[in-house]
């Protein structure tokens, strides 16, 4: 007796812990609400950025809908998604694939989340689609741009959609302004962090040059340090060495401040011309510092590339993100913002064919794939991969500082239709790209 | 009877009472508690080195170890768990056998630094090889279980149950074990080196023997991990945080009892999701800071908690 006294310690805590907290388990989840997970950088070197005014997008539209102040096209549609008040959970990205998975397990059944919009890193949400498809959870990725979510690891998606076009369409649009704006380049090399993200953006922009400028040759000593590393003196060195004029990056948040920051003390920029596909999240944070003359990119005609586009929407989108955090919204903002609209177009449409009634999630699904649906700066055609994947128009161009205005501006703008630089529905990235990008609409 | 004496019959008592709440319990808590037991396991390997007195900052080299050969496996067209789950244990063993040889000759913070160095070679190897996904890693599919293949929340319950019964049979044998001579020699190591030698045992085999055996439950932990999150990627699995992660929770139970490691893992992983639930921005202060309010109030562990109970509930008896 005296030895089953004492055990009872350990049975109790470990059984004891377990069962107090099971049962404050699944009372979240109440039936007028919808909640909606939003993963985003909120620490380490993606949060500035990217996370934040990510975030900050998120915040302003999901408000919006809630009160239902959204302007044309959405000033019909009411409040909440089809009529129910979206609760966010916003929380932080960072920590890697094996934490996010945990992570969006614990959100679902923990905290009854509803679906998910969010995730950045390409490798988050590679690493998120398997168990999004296992526990059957709608889940929008507005942001993160490798092709193989779709290409290799869910090639028939039923419930993960990604609302804005992937890194090939990066890749080529590139190509092309390059063909356009610099016909005589001598050749190229580039430096892109050592996953997911930065090997594709590589890749597909080494296999448009290779269709569209096959006489200019590739550095085989392109840079590859790791993602958040923060230090580049070594891959610096080697660039300025290097002897093509060209300089393709992909590197986006942190990472790319630093490399900013330690290139231009450096003279990379005078000495190389550099092309960046995600670098307009930095250059209202750099200000003055942002090096002038560069190629660049906002993965899409977000940002500084909407600047000036002048609806009802973008207008309001851009005023109320001013007032509320004095700096304008950058293409993290502008993406994150366009996966919730996703989803308030999905529930409000999917509500409609339901004769008023709350959807079924299978509902919100159906009424999204294959959609066309209107973002803060561009229309949004859900039209490849089964209906999942996103393509909109791209837009490249040339960074200036506009000395009257004291803000950096986009000169020299080229729009590309979104079926130039997107493969056409069904068709591999990789294969179309080396077949010569057959049916690319131009 | 000599062997069953008061933990054996509450590690017992847990577990059948888990086994009996695996069927009813919330997914997200058995989720938490797959975890628990899969780095409970590890911090066991910890506590047996560290009675004898070392501490590594490196055992995620054997935890990694074991989750990339099981998720490796995965890649091959293996799916039993108990296949992948032995052959995630047995490598990692091997390795630390290997290792053991140079590492059993270190102390104190060589040892603790060495263990470090081994463990970050792994993790650059595997940083560096796209075809593991590199940073990004790679998914693991959902195990099988001797040709049962369960779907949905059925493969969570099988794996804990899987779990379990290996942690328990583990659990039960490292406390037996720690009972033994060469078991008790860890002590002895630990108050004086010189003096086990002229007793007649060689302190660097004790240290050998003891260092595989951590690296083999490391491997275990690390291939149920895999297992239980479906993911593998070196930051989470292979990274200096990762063993530091470990020493934290050796560090909260205290070395006292075996079954403390398991509580201990299981305080730490509910700390971080509530740290990460209430405070997205702040959840690494909070972790910190528990280990901080630890150290200082209960420098041996949340073990010591219960012993003072006990001394407290004897004290007004006559």
């Amino acid at each position: 007796m005296q030895i089953m006294k004492r055990s009872g310690g350990i049975a109790l805590l470990a059984t004891g812990l377990a069962a107090a907290i099971g049962l404050t388990a699944g009372m979240a989840n109440a039936a007028d609400k919808v909640v909606m997970a939003v993963p985003t950088f909120l620490t380490g070197a993606g949060a500035p950025a990217f996370g934040v005014p990510a975030r900050n997008g998120a915040e302003v539209i999901i408000e919006a809908i809630n009160k239902g102040t959204l302007p044309a096209p959405y000033d019909k549609s009411g409040k909440g998604l089809a009529g129910r008040q979206i609760q966010a959970v916003i929380y932080d990205e960072s920590g890697g694939g094996v934490k996010q998975v945990a992570e969006f397990r614990n959100k679902v059944q923990k905290q009854g989340v509803d679906l998910f919009v969010g995730y950045i890193s390409s490798g988050t949400c590679a690493a998120i689609t398997p168990v999004a498809e296992e526990l059957k959870m709608l889940t929008i990725f507005p942001i993160c741009g490798t092709p193989r979510i779709f290409e290799e690891i869910n090639t028939n998606p039923k419930y993960v959609f990604r609302t804005m076009g992937h890194a090939t369409a990066d890749g080529v649009a590139e190509a092309h302004y390059v063909k356009a704006n610099m016909a005589d380049v001598k050749g190229y090399t580039g430096i892109n962090q050592n996953y997911a993200w930065g090997q594709d953006s590589w890749r597909d922009f080494d296999l448009a040059m290779k269709q569209l400028m096959p006489s200019v040759p590739a550095s085989d000593k392109a840079q590859w340090p790791k993602i958040f590393s923060g230090q580049y003196g070594a891959e610096i060195s080697a660039l300025m060495l290097s002897k093509e004029p060209l300089v393709h990056s992909s590197l986006w948040g942190g990472d790319l401040e630093a490399f900013i920051f330690q290139g231009s003390a450096r003279g990379l920029f005078r000495k190389k011309k550099l092309l960046f596909s995600v670098a307009d999240t930095s250059v209202y944070r750099l200000g003055k510092k942002v090096p002038t003359g560069v190629i660049l990119g906002a993965r899409g005609p977000y940002g500084i590339f909407a600047a000036n586009v002048d609806t009802p929407l973008n207008n309001w989108f851009r005023k109320v993100y001013i007032d509320r955090y004095s700096v304008p919204p950058v293409g993290g903002s502008y993406q994150a913002a366009q996966g919730v609209l996703a989803a308030k177009f999905a529930y409000d449409k999917a509500a409609a064919a339901n004769g008023g009634k709350f959807p079924s999630k299978d509902q919100v699904i159906a009424a999204l794939e294959g959609a066309t649906y209107q973002g803060i700066a561009a229309e949004v055609h859900m039209n490849r991969s089964n209906g999942h994947q996103a393509a909109t128009i791209h837009q490249i161009g040339i960074l200036e500082w506009d000395k009257d205005a004291g803000e950096p501006i986009m000169t020299n703008v080229t729009t590309f239709p979104a079926d130039c630089v997107m493969p056409p529905p069904g068709v591999n990235g990789t294969e179309w790209l080396k077949g010569g990008m057959k049916g690319a609409k131009c | 009877m000599r062997y069953i004496d008061k933990t054996v019959v509450g590690l017992t008592i847990a577990f059948l009472a888990l086994l009996f709440a695996d069927f009813f319990m919330a997914e997200w808590m058995r989720f938490i508690g797959l975890q628990s037991l899969a780095r409970g396991t590890v911090a066991l390997g910890l506590l047996v080195l560290w009675r004898t007195g070392l501490v590594s900052f490196g055992h995620a080299l054997y935890f990694g170890f074991g989750a990339y050969a099981a998720a490796m496996l995965t890649l091959l067209g293996y799916h039993d768990a108990f296949f992948l789950v032995f052959a995630g244990t047995l490598v990692a063993g091997l390795l630390a056998f290997l290792l053991g040889f140079l590492l059993r000759r270190y102390r104190a913070i060589f040892f603790a630094l060495l263990n470090m160095a081994f463990s970050m070679i792994l993790y650059g190897v595997i940083v560096k090889t796209e075809a593991l996904g590199s940073t990004d890693g790679f998914s693991v599919l959902a195990p099988t279980f001797l040709g049962y293949a369960p779907e949905g929340e059925a493969v969570q319950t099988t794996l804990f149950l899987f779990t379990l019964v290996f942690t328990y049979l583990i659990t039960l044998s490292v406390h037996l074990y720690l009972k033994t001579t060469l078991g008790g020699m860890s002590m002895a190591v630990r108050e004086n080196e010189i003096r086990v030698e002229y007793l007649g045992y060689s302190a660097e085999k004790v240290i050998h023997v003891k260092y595989v055996f951590s690296g083999l439950v490391a491997g275990f932990g690390g291939a149920i991990m895999a297992l239980a999150i479906g993911q593998v990627d070196p930051d989470s699995m292979a990274n200096w945080t990762v063993s530091g992660e470990f020493v934290f929770i050796t560090i909260l139970s205290g070395i006292g009892n075996v079954a403390a490691t398991f509580i201990g893992a299981l305080v730490f992983e509910l700390i971080r999701t509530y740290a990460f639930e209430y405070a997205p921005q702040f959840w690494q202060f909070i972790l910190g800071g528990s280990l901080l309010a630890i150290i200082m109030f209960l420098p041996d562990g949340i073990w010591s908690v219960l012993s003072r109970l006990r001394k407290a509930e004897k004290a007004p008896s006559p």
